[in-house]
């Protein structure tokens, strides 16, 4: 697929990326690559100008811009890089967020209490007992934290996560990872985990490096390499 | 619903600016509210002094100044009527009754009126009768009875005595200091003018004006009976026994060749005095009506502003799944509520200050001033507003929507 900006010429030129159903995907790029307009793109936030964006068999891009939203509010959690979170709401709420916006996302719980729920995967990131506190009373990796549970609550299929950890501290990081994983496997979601910082790609079942499957990467090389910068 | 807790929880956020922008709702609201409340409140106790008499007769002077003049004491009579008129219009077939009302005279600022028995028989107001706290009419010459707010800023009970002066002003030239009258009577509060008025006899009026006559130096006694011919009085009520009798009598009356006079017609004069501050009155709800604008353009404003800081808010929002409807939905409850409680605010402050004010108001003009219920008017101002204030929002939360899907989910802070 492709994407642009307005009538600029193409931000991305994408001729084909596959993730499987429970893969823990690592897709790596320097700033300024491209890696939230791809983000966008996967949530359908954005949508392609040429070409297909599928998730879970869905063409996104046949989808009008509600039907995206309801599709992303049934299907999906997004993780930003920071300030994830409602200042207004405390945790507990915050958490409980997506079911509440979302009929089809409170489906998804099977009859499960919300707020059990946001206590359970609370708990799995060692956020207990923060769940009635206001938001501005959390360190950024707890407030990191939050974010995740309030993706993962009624269990989406996918999770997508820009560069959830640069805040962090490497031992907050790895801790953090570490919940994560944990996190998406009990629910089995497939987690796309986006990120500047290569000495994280161990950790995932799978790298993509996206300036190398972006062929506009390709076509401003020589303006990079003049540059010197990434 | 869940939106209105959002947008609850999201303006105690912005506590400070929230409870700006209602009080300046609240405000207008007020402003709005509080002069049709008062509109009818002053209508209504205006009706209420007069119920019960059918017709005013004065000198030939304007309707309105018969009105305000006899009953309200807030203008100067046109005229006098002579005393064999009176008796005259008073034997008429069509005449159940009347009150002879002299006035001019006053007693430290309040008004001085003689009149006879039959005002305190006759008279009725908002369906009652004159009665009294205590003691009884005057019956000789040098009694008096006084209104409940007299007796309460002059300190008098029964048994005191006063000296009367003649003229309006409050500061005679002319006190009468050798005539003393003495309390017979304290009348029951009424709420009207009654409350600011004295009542001697027509007689006890006489000798204080045969007392500016008497010859060197001041009369030490009563005056004599029998003076030449009855004094002329200012006006009088009358009250007939058929109310379709009233109209013929007050055109007999007006068109009555041998003393000019002016008979109104109690709702009718009021009627007419009410066309006359309408314009006034319009000018006033217009004002209130562009106040409510200015509060709700500020509520606007305050909503537009906090959008740039809301941003992350939105895309957060959005990333959630939130579609339009409730990005829309969240800002215009947030309006609605804004609204609404500058609403009840507003109403609030209108009986607040109705508390505070009635008080001196009724001191001041005699006007009661009771606390009402809204009327119809009011429930539908307020109706506007809150339909007002919950549109309005509609405008920043569809630039709110749109913003949000140009940032995406990129929103630098």
């Amino acid at each position: 697929m492709q994407f642009a900006y307005g009538r600029n010429a193409p931000v991305l030129d994408i001729p084909e990326l596959h993730v499987a159903h429970g893969e823990h995907v690592f897709l790596h790029g320097p700033s300024g690559s491209g890696k939230t307009t791809l983000l966008g793109l996967l949530a359908g936030v954005l949508r392609a100008t040429q070409g297909e964006v599928r998730i879970l068999d869905t063409e996104l891009g046949a989808l009008s811009s509600s039907a995206r939203d309801r599709f992303r509010a049934a299907h999906l959690g997004y993780v930003f890089q920071m300030f994830n979170l409602i200042p207004y709401l405390p945790v507990r709420d915050n958490i409980t967020l997506p079911v509440r916006l979302s009929g089809a996302r409170r489906a998804r719980l099977n009859g499960k209490d919300a707020n059990a729920e946001a206590t359970r995967l609370a708990t799995g990131l060692e956020l207990e007992g923060l769940l009635d506190s206001p938001v501005t009373k959390l360190s950024v990796g707890q407030q990191q934290r939050v974010a995740v549970a309030r993706a993962l609550i009624g269990a989406p299929e996918l999770i997508v996560c820009d560069e959830p950890t640069s805040a962090l501290d490497a031992d907050r990081r790895d801790r953090f990872l570490e919940l994560l994983f944990a996190s998406c496997d009990a629910s089995a979601t497939t987690l796309v985990f986006v990120s500047h910082d290569l000495g994280l790609a161990p950790r995932f079942s799978r790298t993509i490096s996206l300036p190398t499957i972006n062929r506009m990467t390709a076509a401003q090389e020589p303006r990079i390499a003049a540059d010197g910068r990434a | 619903m869940f939106l209105l807790s959002l947008a609850a929880r999201s303006l105690r956020a912005r506590a400070t600016i929230s409870l700006l922008t209602i009080a300046s709702i609240a405000l207008s609201v007020t402003l709005l509210v509080g002069i049709e409340h008062v509109r009818v409140g002053v209508r209504q106790s205006f009706a209420g002094t007069i119920k019960g008499t059918d017709l005013i007769v004065g000198a030939r002077g304007g309707t309105t100044q018969v009105l305000l003049s006899t009953v309200f004491g807030m203008a100067a009579p046109s005229g006098s009527v002579q005393w064999a008129t009176f008796e005259r219009w008073s034997q008429h077939p069509a005449v159940a009754w009347t009150i002879p009302y002299s006035l001019g005279d006053s007693h430290r600022g309040f008004r001085v009126i003689g009149t006879t028995g039959e005002f305190f028989t006759r008279y009725r107001f908002r369906n009652q009768s004159v009665s009294f706290a205590s003691g009884r009419a005057p019956e000789s010459p040098f009694e008096v009875a006084i209104g409940s707010e007299v007796a309460e800023r002059l300190g008098y009970t029964l048994g005191d005595s006063m000296v009367l002066a003649h003229g309006v002003a409050e500061v005679s030239f002319a006190e009468h200091i050798a005539h003393p009258f003495v309390v017979t009577g304290v009348i029951a509060r009424t709420v009207t003018p009654i409350d600011r008025a004295l009542y001697v006899t027509l007689k006890g009026l006489e000798g204080m004006h045969a007392d500016e006559f008497a010859e060197g130096g001041l009369m030490m006694g009563p005056p004599p009976e029998g003076q030449v011919g009855e004094p002329p009085i200012t006006a009088f009520l009358v009250g007939t026994k058929n109310r379709f009798e009233t109209l013929r009598l007050q055109r007999e009356m007006n068109e009555d060749p041998t003393d000019p006079l002016t008979a109104i017609i109690p709702g009718v004069a009021l009627a007419q005095l009410w066309q006359t501050v309408g314009n006034a009155e319009a000018a006033l709800q217009l004002v209130a009506f562009f106040t409510l604008l200015v509060g709700l353009l500020g509520m606007v404003v305050a909503l537009y502003a906090s959008l740039e800081s809301r941003r992350r808010e939105m895309a957060i929002l959005r990333a959630v799944g939130a579609g339009p409807r409730t990005i829309v939905g969240l800002l215009v409850a947030e309006s609605a509520l804004l609204a609404f409680t500058g609403a009840l605010a507003g109403v609030a402050l209108v009986y607040a200050l109705l508390a505070v004010a009635a008080g001196p108001i009724e001191a001041r003009y005699g006007l009661a001033l009771a606390m009402r219920p809204l009327g119809q008017i009011e429930w539908l101002y307020l109706a506007s507003v809150v339909s007002a204030g919950t549109l309005v929002g509609v405008l920043p939360a569809w630039k709110a929507y749109r913003a949000s899907l140009a940032d995406g989910l990129s929103v630098q802070l």
